[in-house]
């Protein structure tokens, strides 16, 4: 027996996901393609919670030089939002036609958890933070802990996603490419982030990420911690070393939609490109 | 706890579904109840267009009409929506939107599975947006597919239209 809630708040989805054993669903928009096969095939679902019309979770505002972006808040009320970052708009321009920043969300793209998820990589570079609630508790974890493989989160069966909190940082320049069979709609092939903030001709500041190039977003603080206090030279000068060290650490697979040996190629020319327009 | 009936508005008359099925999708929905075979269904999975309709949603007293894909929308998400098909586009008169026409003067539709869906996301971009330049254009067909025009057409049409039908669209 399918059974289906619609919570008329977010107290009776916290009560529902305390009771019952259910799938949270807000806009669907993966969920929906994972569990259909086929043209006229219904999906196959059982025990669902659908959360994207309770308004509590609807908002998108900045308090305290953070971004406060509510569940079930759609791509296109982030992209339209004049506090969200331009990395952030910029990459929701890049990886959706309108009709599903619609009804698609960045706390679908965390609860899923797909190494391909197009906004999880913006996510580690902003060191956005992830507010997870239950009923009898709320606990605020960065990004990166979070997800800790393909599809698979530290988020409980009772607790679900209330908001997602990013820091409002200015950088020097951001970026974010998008390698994919065509630009809006198509799941990518890999995708690169990168945001850096340059004073006196030195790196103060520089975050990188990688997505679907390994089980989960590739972001190393490590590396990323030897090219601060560098100047653009010194970078061009230590570019082998650091294209060595992330090569190291990039671990793509092969799938329908590319290869290894490709995403790995172009994972690191995307990085290099980063690096030398510094 | 558990919704017993949706309730939405279709064709400006208030249409309940008892005990809906929380299975199926809202494509399903216009398809095989409400029998509108205007919007098609091709890639099943959010990425072609096809399937594009529109809903209305009250905003703070404002209603803020949305393309979305209703191959990978549950029909239960429509409860307290107003849905808009292409077949909602026609005048009364039977005369067509002048998006409609002007994409078939400009040969914007040929074997015309894609054209509903086009139809659709134009729509909506004519209830967002102010200006239509092709940028704008572009952008809001992104999420439709079409094999046969090269979209220039489709483009061609639309900056038409635009011009043609002020104040109609």
């Amino acid at each position: 027996m399918v059974k289906h809630f619609i919570p008329s708040s977010l107290e009776e989805a916290l009560k529902i996901l305390h009771d019952h054993k259910v799938e949270i669903i807000a806009g669907g928009t993966d969920l929906m393609v994972q569990r259909r096969k086929w043209a006229n095939t219904i999906p196959k679902f059982e025990q669902t919670m659908n959360i994207m019309h309770l308004s509590e979770l609807s908002f998108i505002e900045a308090k305290n030089n953070k971004l406060h972006i509510g569940a079930t808040t759609s791509l296109t009320d982030i992209l339209e939002h004049k506090e969200t970052p331009e990395l952030l708009k910029k990459t929701i321009e890049d990886i959706a036609s309108p009709a599903l920043r619609n009804i698609a969300t960045i706390a679908g793209n965390i609860g899923n958890a797909s190494p391909a998820g197009d906004t999880l990589p913006i996510l580690y570079v902003l060191n956005a933070k992830v507010v997870l609630q239950s009923m009898e508790s709320k606990r605020t974890v960065p990004i990166d802990e979070v997800i800790t493989g393909p599809r698979r989160t530290i988020i409980q069966a009772d607790e679900l996603i209330k908001e997602i909190i990013i820091p409002l940082e200015e950088f020097t320049s951001t970026t974010f490419v998008k390698v994919g069979g065509r630009k809006a709609d198509a799941i990518s092939k890999l995708s690169f982030a990168g945001a850096v903030s340059v004073e006196d001709n030195t790196i103060v500041d520089i975050r990188i990420a990688f997505g679907a190039v390994g089980p989960v977003v590739i972001r190393n603080k490590e590396i990323e911690n030897t090219m601060i206090d560098m100047t653009a030279d010194q970078i061009n000068d230590k570019l082998d070393i650091i294209l060595d060290a992330y090569s190291e650490i990039i671990t793509p697979i092969d799938d329908q939609r590319s290869n290894k040996e490709y995403r790995k190629h172009v994972a690191l020319n995307l990085l290099m490109d980063f690096l030398l327009d510094i | 706890m558990v919704s017993n009936s949706i309730r939405f508005i279709f064709e400006n008359k208030i249409k309940e579904i008892k005990n809906p099925d929380p299975n199926e999708t809202i494509l399903n929905h216009i398809r095989l109840e409400l029998k509108k075979t205007g919007t098609k269904e091709g890639c099943a999975e959010g990425g072609c267009g096809a399937c594009t309709v529109v809903v209305g949603e009250l905003k703070k007293d404002k209603i803020i009409y949305k393309a979305i894909n209703s191959c990978i929308a549950f029909t239960t998400s429509l409860e307290g929506k107003h849905l808009l098909v292409v077949e909602d586009l026609t005048q009364k008169n039977g005369s067509l939107h002048p998006v409609q026409s002007a994409m078939i003067n400009f040969h914007g539709s040929q074997c015309g599975f894609c054209t509903p869906g086009f139809i659709m996301s134009l729509f909506s971009m004519y209830k967002n947006k102010t200006s239509y330049d092709k940028k704008t254009i572009e952008e809001s067909i992104s999420g439709n597919l079409c094999r046969c025009t090269g979209y220039n057409m489709i483009v061609k049409a639309v900056q038409r239209a635009a011009k043609e039908g002020e104040g109609l669209w």
